[in-house]
């Protein structure tokens, strides 16, 4: 009698534990239903033929069989999407390429030497973070303009790299802090040598930095809208997400949604993409951030 | 032996020397873009805001001109309010949210993981981009929120969400808080997971109820992370531009100019480039001054853990 009363008190508990899950889980369901649908119902519209572009997307799939027209008329817009799509990821990737070069060579430097005003230069790089950029736009657009700089990609990648490097700084120097003095002395014995030593030796061993620090540069480049708007002035340099100020705008008053519906999945696609497959370094930089 | 003693000291000193510089070399190229792109320009902020600046033209100095202009300037004095009215109100909601959230996912169990990042999705893409994605979604008749409103019977008509202040204002709200809400909730997860489960253990132990728990327990041991969670959402805010030039373009009879969004009309639109370096300049105090806010909450919250 004993044994069947705690079996059926087991399964009871079983059954309420059961229960308790299915509610946990039938909320984690709606969450995720809330933060996913305008993403899905955004990919899914876009590729709804032209005609049903303007119509409200109930059901948000396509009915009439799919259709790339969205991105066709896309591509009417500025110089062509391809144009505005290779813009944003020279500017996306020449920006991960010099955070990565410039903040590798200062973490390395702030981490393994002594020189004057060490702390002071370090704390000068830092505190450009208590300032918002948006505050000094003016005068960038002015030192461009004299640099010859101005309406071009390569100023505006400068400007981004500036903007990424506390961050990336202070994330490299952790890193060579982390690395074990007697790695490098025994490479200095067989004799590696300063930039040697620091790309064949170290670079392997800080290299989980340098993808945290890659990630957030080409995530902040690819999405950065107000700094581009400013400093970019001519149509076939935008990138995507001045282009798409244009599509916003429409032309004659009417706005082409399927345009935007399109311009918003090639936007976003790249971004989900890197952020999925690079999950680990990103939130290890989000900690790492948010420890400090 | 004193000789030898000397000499091997200078060959050390020079040799720290030597090494100073190559010290300076590494970072040399790091310095030269902060000094060129970030503090020069901070600096010509404040030498332009003394001056009256157009775009073409003559520069003209006009000492603190600009800066009494900008205390008589109603427009800016609504666009200072109606950020920190905007501020007030998203970072309330985002908390209202990413706390929830934060309790939610705590635990490790099944399909957490998957939870987590699913709401951290939304944080990856650019504001711009979500700004973008939900002025169609809000668009009366092209849009999905009014029409699937009408389709359910809610509503008559489909209503136009971005036509009103009330209703764009909630709907920048609730696309921000879509967006943001997933970074606050794992900055707020950090915090929790610190927490010894044995406090909370011994504390239910003691018969504290759930509330309780929360109230004299997590709350006052997550101090610190709430505070950080907070000026990154104050910080955050305080800039906003993009939602409301891409979304309502200054809204309703022009009643959602932010304080960057009118600095950028200043400069950008009516090429007033002195009077929006002044404006700048008190953006730029008011941010070092919640930063300075900042560390000092900061360095309180770990004085009493």
């Amino acid at each position: 009698m004993t044994p069947s009363k705690t079996s059926l008190s087991k399964q009871r508990r079983a059954c309420k534990s059961f229960r308790a899950d299915s509610a946990y889980h039938a909320t984690g369901i709606a969450i995720c239903l809330f933060f996913l649908a305008p993403f899905v119902i955004t990919f899914l519209a876009s590729f709804r033929h032209g005609t049903e572009a303007r119509l409200a997307p109930l059901p948000p799939w396509p009915t009439n069989g799919i259709s790339i027209d969205s991105y066709l008329s896309l591509d009417t817009f500025g110089a062509g999407i391809w144009q505005h799509t290779i813009n944003s990821l020279l500017v996306s990737v020449a920006t991960v390429v010099l955070t990565v070069a410039v903040s590798l060579l200062a973490g390395y430097g702030f981490s393994r030497y002594r020189f004057p005003l060490k702390n002071v230069l370090f704390v000068l790089i830092i505190a450009t973070l208590m300032i918002p950029f948006q505050s000094i736009l003016t005068p960038l657009f002015i030192i461009l303009a004299k640099l010859g700089l101005n309406n071009s990609l390569l100023g505006l990648t400068l400007v981004y790299v500036t903007l990424q490097l506390p961050f990336s700084i202070f994330m490299m120097r952790n890193a060579f802090d982390a690395v074990p003095k007697e790695i490098e002395e025994a490479a200095r014995i067989d004799g590696a040598r300063d930039l040697k030593l620091l790309v064949r030796v170290l670079l392997p061993l800080v290299l989980p930095g340098v993808a945290t620090v890659a990630i957030f540069a080409f995530l902040n480049a690819w999405n950065e809208f107000l700094a581009a708007l400013i400093l970019l002035s001519s149509n076939e340099k935008y990138t995507l997400p001045v282009l798409m100020m244009a599509v916003r705008a429409g032309r004659l008053g009417a706005v082409n949604w399927g345009a935007v519906q399109a311009g918003v999945a090639v936007m976003t696609v790249p971004c989900l993409i890197v952020f999925l497959l690079l999950q680990r370094y990103y939130m290890r930089g989000l900690m790492a951030g948010a420890v400090k | 032996m004193t000789g030898s003693g000397s000499k091997t000291q200078s060959a050390q000193r020079r040799r720290r020397r030597r090494s100073g510089w190559r010290g300076l070399v590494y970072i040399a190229p790091a310095m030269a873009l902060v000094i060129l792109f970030f503090v020069m320009p901070v600096i010509f902020t404040g030498w332009m805001s003394l001056h009256n600046w157009p775009l073409m033209g003559g520069t003209r100095w006009i000492g603190f001109k600009n800066y009494v202009r900008m205390f008589h300037d109603a427009r800016f004095m609504s666009a200072l309010q109606f950020t920190a009215y905007y501020t007030v109100i998203v970072t309330i909601a985002i908390f209202a949210v990413a706390f929830p959230l934060a309790i939610f996912v705590e635990k490790q169990r099944r399909f957490v993981s998957a939870y987590r990042t699913i709401i951290f999705l939304p944080v990856v893409v650019g504001l711009a981009t979500a700004s973008l994605l939900w002025v169609w979604l809000a668009n009366v008749d092209s849009g999905f929120i009014g029409p699937a409103l009408k389709a359910l019977g809610l509503v008559d008509k489909s209503p136009n969400l971005l036509a009103t202040f009330d209703s764009a204002f909630l709907t920048i709200i609730i696309m921000v808080v879509w967006k943001i809400a997933g970074f606050t909730m794992i900055i707020l997860l950090t915090g929790l997971q610190a927490i010894p489960s044995e406090l909370t253990e011994a504390a239910r132990i003691d018969g504290a109820g759930r509330w309780q728990r929360f109230r004299h327990l997590t709350l006052p041991l997550m101090r610190k992370t709430i505070a950080l969670a907070l000026i990154i959402s104050v910080t955050g805010s305080i800039l906003a531009f993009d939602q409301f030039y891409i979304m309502t373009a200054g809204g309703p009879q022009n009643r959602m100019i932010s304080v960057v969004y009118y600095i950028f009309n200043q400069s950008f639109v009516s090429f007033n480039l002195g009077y929006g370096a002044a404006l700048s300049i008190a953006l730029l105090a008011i941010l070092v001054a919640i930063s300075i806010v900042q560390l000092w909450l900061l360095r309180v919250g770990e004085e009493r853990p």
